[in-house]
């Protein structure tokens, strides 16, 4: 595989408007990005080069850092849910004995084996108290590549981003036809990588909660008590598991180049701008 | 429009080697095999930060109100030995303390209860995550060290029992948190055998399989001790 030598850059202007990108430096928006007159499909490549017209321009989408925690942490967060059912079989409950325990549809139930990492107890919370460190500094590895990047800029759900999240729901719902106008992520996707990293910050949290109840009290007491953040801590793996499906089946339907871009660093696909 | 080849062989070979270990690690409830060795050395790791950094030797644990007992009949007792353990001659019954002490003693159960006395409605976290509150009387354990003067080599604390090897290994530092006690009451009632009569140790600091039961002994020592579960592969420290 040829890939350009010359790396886009992955600094942008900070100040720049996510939907303009400066008409100096930038070929004309791709159909996606300016619906507002007829534009030939695959007439926007005014580049001189004798490359195919038909084929879109192979950019840098995600840097060395975010590919490298994007896999740990699939590969953790499986080891952490799997890890966790099994300290789940050993009291399928929730709230004080005696009950009455919380609503809970797996109350009393148990998850089959092929879910369960570390075999009985002892082995599962070993598995989970040995991830739960690669799991942590795997967050905060990505946290300081997007604040000193400054790609949080393209990640974090703002306000402003309620209308266009709207817009794009109603696209995904066919009453709207075209695609709305966006980044290098849409409002839904900054809304649901901002969301599912503020469950990481709690999973973690509620985790150090139930690890620790008498030492970390002030932090247990935060999220109700011992009983409640065991609780919370449970509830955030289906949050994680509905994102898991969500994400995949939208990588794979709406945007497969996206995995490419997630593997290699490199993305030729439908969204090919940047913010 | 979509490439018609958005990835190469090599990246589907990437991806598979991605999955094949995330479904290797979920599989079949693995312990972990070759990394078991890893896992355990993380776990003694997870100890030396539970006891030298969370580890407050003096934060107490949170009191309840009696009102918010647990009922009795609702709070698991867990034993080895089936039926429970009991002594045939109570009243021949004596703790024995002993290692690295200048002063080895054996105390008879009106000896502790002449000590300093400390009773407190606390919640009981178990490993396997219920919770339960109950209220605990009996005499610190820093109490019963400072009549036996432990040496300065002593750098750990060896519980035995009577229910057919159980015993335990403790830190220094949580043995000698003010909450620590040498139980010989439960809701203010003598212990009963289910809960470990007629002494057991108890603290809100630690999990329940560190609270052992059916005292007979116990000892300071320079090596660190195991435990009866913590040798089978529980941590070590199971502070809370």
């Amino acid at each position: 595989m040829t890939e350009p030598s010359d790396e886009t850059p992955l600094e942008e202007d900070p100040e720049l408007p996510q939907e303009a990108p400066t008409a100096a430096e930038e070929p004309p928006p791709a159909p996606l990005v300016a619906p507002a007159e007829p534009v030939e499909p695959e007439a926007s490549d005014p580049e001189p080069a004798p490359a195919p017209p038909e084929r879109r321009p192979l950019v840098k989408r995600h840097h060395g850092i975010v590919r490298l925690t994007h896999w740990l942490n699939t590969v953790l967060l499986a080891g952490m849910i799997a890890s966790g059912l099994q300290i789940y079989h050993a009291f399928p409950h929730f709230g004080l004995r005696g009950g009455p325990y919380y609503l809970n549809h797996w109350d009393g139930r148990y998850f089959p084996r092929w879910a369960r990492l570390g075999g009985w107890l002892a082995g599962g919370l070993n598995w989970h108290f040995a991830l739960a460190w690669p799991f942590v500094l795997t967050g905060l590895l990505y946290l300081v590549y997007l604040l000193v990047s400054g790609e949080w800029r393209s990640l974090l759900f703002r306000p402003s981003d309620v209308p266009r999240a709207w817009q794009m729901q109603l696209y995904y719902l066919r009453l709207r036809k075209e695609h709305p106008p966006q980044g290098k992520h849409n409002a839904l996707q900054k809304a649901a990588y901002s969301l599912i990293f503020v469950l990481g910050v709690l999973s973690v949290l509620t985790g150090f909660a139930v690890y620790k109840p008498v030492q970390l009290s002030w932090l247990t007491a935060a999220f109700g008590g011992y009983e409640l953040a065991r609780y919370w801590h449970f509830w955030a793996v289906w949050v994680f598991v509905a994102f898991i499906v969500v994400h995949v089946a939208l990588v794979l339907l709406v945007d497969p180049a996206s995995l490419r871009a997630m593997i290699t660093g490199w993305y030729r696909g439908r969204f090919p701008s940047h913010d | 429009m979509i490439d018609e080849r958005p990835f190469s062989r090599r990246d589907l070979l990437r991806l598979a080697m991605t999955a094949g270990t995330a479904s290797l690690a979920g599989a079949c409830g693995w312990q972990g095999g070759p990394l078991l060795p890893l896992l355990r050395g993380v776990s003694r790791v997870n100890d030396v930060v539970g006891e030298k950094v969370l580890l407050s030797s003096h934060r107490l644990a949170p009191q309840y109100p009696v009102s918010a007992r647990t009922p009795e009949r609702y709070f698991p007792a867990y034993s080895i030995t089936h039926p429970l353990p009991q002594l045939a001659e109570p009243s021949a019954w004596t703790l024995e303390v002993g290692g690295l002490v200048r002063k080895p003693m054996r105390l008879t159960l009106e000896m502790l209860q002449a000590l300093p006395r400390v009773t407190y409605t606390v919640k009981h976290h178990c490993v396997e995550g219920w919770s339960a509150i109950a209220t605990w009387t009996g005499a610190p354990v820093s109490s019963v060290a400072a009549l036996a003067e432990p040496t300065a080599a002593a750098r750990y604390l060896r519980f035995d029992t009577f229910d057919r090897g159980y015993f335990n290994g403790w830190d220094l530092k949580s043995a000698m948190h003010p909450q620590t006690i040498l139980a010989y009451a439960f809701n203010d009632r003598p212990l009963t055998p289910a809960h470990g009569a007629p002494l057991r140790l108890y603290s809100p600091v630690k999990l329940g399989y560190k609270l052992t039961k059916y005292l007979t002994k116990m000892s300071f020592t320079a090596e660190r001790p195991g435990g009866y579960w913590e040798d089978q592969g529980y941590p070590w420290l199971g502070g809370v």
